[in-house]
């Protein structure tokens, strides 16, 4: 961990070294959170179930972004069309071909994963912004083969097929309330993973491409196969959270967003958080889902206020706070709510000395 | 294919592409003066067009309009407010990136094409506006004789006819600008080097100012002749979209190639109609970006720009 640490505090094995949680706060926190996270289905209200489900599978959108422009430095404007493609894969596995849902989900990440890696592949020829591009094609073409190919299979025009209520032996997910333990459930593995990438040799290589390809080639890093990887990464963890969307919205297809829009608003979160941070998906989505329902109840203040100008107010705020916050932190803190946090730690050991 | 639809088509598609080709112009002038690539270019198109349905009072109820002008002067009042849009994003949000990595000005852009685009519709509603002012009516129509073709001739609408000339005309003058007038050799050294132009004494950051002014004039020229076509709707920015396919197809760094990969992505986009298969004909809408995916794969740099070779 590249964090500055005071005189005298060092690691004393290696185990010590490798440790993720160092200090009693770290475990205290951790301990403290998770236990807020599992029991929001006994003490939240219908809004916060269904809020903490979307943050959790928002984050895990987020974290596969994350590894893929974060880490790697690859612009993506196509996570969002990955989404769509796991969300499909594991709605189609469970409708037609009877699997548990809980199968379904792995196999789906792997659809979304391959054909993340099909357009992956013109990273071999292109970066920078020409990758912005290939990544765009990939946004367009993806959805638009939704609604006009294999029309009995992917719902055709009507843009949505129905994703089936998973079940496990006799617990039935059908409500937010029970299917926020699956999402927080698989949050904490790929977080647990991610931790992990971050912290080994395929995270540094990653990090390596990002920072000079040309270097990390001369360093042995085959710069061809490691982007594909964080392709894979990236559209791996879209297909976990598009299968989580569809089958907690009980549906999946065009006619649920996974525009272009939605992939903006991914790489909005995740600079907002801090890019190449393990912390900053966790604090970008939360920051912009809160604030996307405080422009709505915003806007549905104001439409009350004024009804004949309702239906351009109630909708409208969602872009305009959202354009306005990512302007902001690009100018006044480009590296993110967790760059915030750091030095608000920073500054707490080094009381009363900050400033 | 359906051969006796393919000279309209043909046409139509030419037609289509001046309108694409000025939309994707303004794109590269900012990319070529400040390495900018302006994602917000299609709501900046958007917007103008908003602005000049604005100003012929399409807005109010008949009779109680706050501006009522004539087309001809909606669309200059709206050509200047653009013009001080442009100055202003410049000023307010590019300036204060100067020297940032690629990522963090692309989110800008993307963060200002949010920001038009709810702003859009506060101000002037999310409904499709189709009491968008044209000199000619839908039914004007030109007749050419072309034997084989489907009724053996050639329809275009007037309105087709003249949103192409404007364009080409449009671009043309742009493009002279660009490389006749001192003004437009400043930009164009700017784009070569940003030292070597201060150090002949040209103030680079008033070009930048100066090229997000004029791509704003474009951007609403553009939404103007779309909104002729097709009437002013919040989804003019994602037709502006296709405009990045041309750009890429033309080179990044080349204006008469912007011009002419617009008409490119017009012609497919029409010719893709012309097809017996209705998943073709579907297509229309991705043939662009299928295209895109092709030009990346086999030319990256485009017809005409310029190869990159990275110095080690």
């Amino acid at each position: 961990m590249a964090v500055l640490r005071p005189a005298g505090d060092f690691d004393r094995s290696y185990k010590q070294d490798m440790a993720l949680l160092r200090r009693p706060w770290h475990y205290w926190l951790l301990g403290v959170s998770l236990l807020a996270a599992f029991t929001v289905p006994l003490w939240g209200n219908a809004y916060v179930i269904a809020t903490v489900n979307q943050v959790a599978y928002t984050i895990i959108v987020v974290q596969g972004l994350n590894v893929l422009t974060g880490y790697t430095g690859q612009i993506s404007l196509s996570q969002a069309a990955f989404m769509l493609v796991g969300g499909y894969a594991s709605a189609l596995i469970v409708t037609h071909a009877g699997l548990s849902f809980f199968i379904a989900l792995p196999l789906a990440a792997l659809v979304a994963g391959g054909v993340g890696l099909l357009f992956g592949l013109t990273s071999l020829r292109v970066k920078g912004f020409y990758l912005v591009f290939a990544t765009l094609a990939a946004q367009f073409i993806i959805p638009w083969m939704s609604r006009h190919t294999f029309k009995a299979y992917l719902g055709g025009s009507n843009g949505a097929i129905e994703a089936p209520v998973p079940r496990l032996g006799g617990l039935y997910f059908g409500e937010a309330s029970n299917f926020v333990y699956i999402s927080l459930i698989v949050l904490v593995i790929t977080t647990v993973l991610l931790y992990n990438i971050s912290r080994t040799r395929l995270g540094r290589a990653f990090v390596s491409v990002r920072d000079n390809d040309l270097a990390a080639e001369l360093l042995g890093v085959n710069l061809f196969t490691y982007k594909l990887r964080a392709f894979f990464i990236a559209a791996l963890l879209a297909g976990v959270a598009g299968a989580l969307k569809a089958h907690s919205q009980r549906g999946v297809g065009t006619e649920f967003g996974y525009g272009l829009n939605e992939s903006i608003i991914y790489l909005g979160m995740l600079v907002i958080g801090g890019l190449g941070t393990n912390l900053g998906p966790f604090l970008g989505v939360a920051f912009i889902i809160l604030l996307e329902d405080l422009s709505d109840l915003l806007g549905g203040v104001l439409a009350a206020a004024l009804p004949e100008l309702s239906g351009q107010l109630l909708t409208s705020f969602r872009p305009i706070f959202f354009g306005i916050a990512l302007i902001l932190f690009l100018i006044y803190e480009p590296r993110g709510l967790a760059h915030r946090w750091q030095l608000l730690k920073a500054g707490w050991r080094l009381r009363p000395f900050s400033r | 294919m359906n051969w006796p639809l393919v000279p309209q088509q043909f046409v139509t598609g030419l037609l289509n592409g001046g309108t694409i080709g000025l939309i994707a112009l303004g794109i590269v002038l900012i990319y070529k003066s400040s390495e900018v690539f302006n994602f917000a270019h299609g709501h900046l198109v958007m917007f103008g067009a908003f602005l000049t349905w604005w100003f012929t009072g399409g807005g109010a109820e008949p009779g109680g309009a706050l501006i009522d002008l004539p087309l001809w002067a909606a669309v200059i009042a709206a050509l200047i407010a653009s013009m001080g849009l442009g100055l202003l994003i410049e000023r307010l949000a590019l300036r204060p990136m100067t020297g940032q990595p690629l990522l963090a000005i692309m989110l800008m852009t993307l963060g200002l094409a949010q920001l038009l685009e709810g702003v859009t519709a506060v101000l002037f509603g999310v409904a499709l506006k189709s009491n968008f002012p044209t000199p000619f009516s839908p039914s004007d129509v030109l007749v050419i004789p072309f034997p084989g073709a489907f009724g053996d001739a050639i329809r275009l609408k007037y309105t087709l006819v003249a949103t192409f000339v404007v364009a080409v005309v449009a671009a043309s003058l742009f493009i002279w600008f660009f490389n006749r007038t001192k003004t437009g050799l400043a930009m164009r050294a700017t784009a070569e080097s940003h030292e070597v132009a201060r150090s002949v004494g040209i103030k680079v950051s008033r070009v930048f100012g100066l090229s997000w002014g004029i791509a704003g004039v474009i951007a609403t020229l553009g939404g103007v002749l779309l909104a002729t076509v097709s009437g002013v709707s919040l989804n003019l920015s994602t037709v502006a979209l296709i405009a990045f396919p041309a750009i890429l197809l033309g080179g990044l760094e080349s204006l008469g190639g912007a011009l002419l990969g617009g008409f490119a992505i017009g012609l497919v986009q029409a010719l893709v109609q012309a097809s017996r298969l209705i998943e073709v004909r579907n297509s229309a809408e991705i043939a662009p970006y299928l295209l895109l995916l092709v030009v990346l794969l086999i030319r990256p740099e485009g017809l005409f720009g310029q190869k990159r070779i990275e110095r080690i």
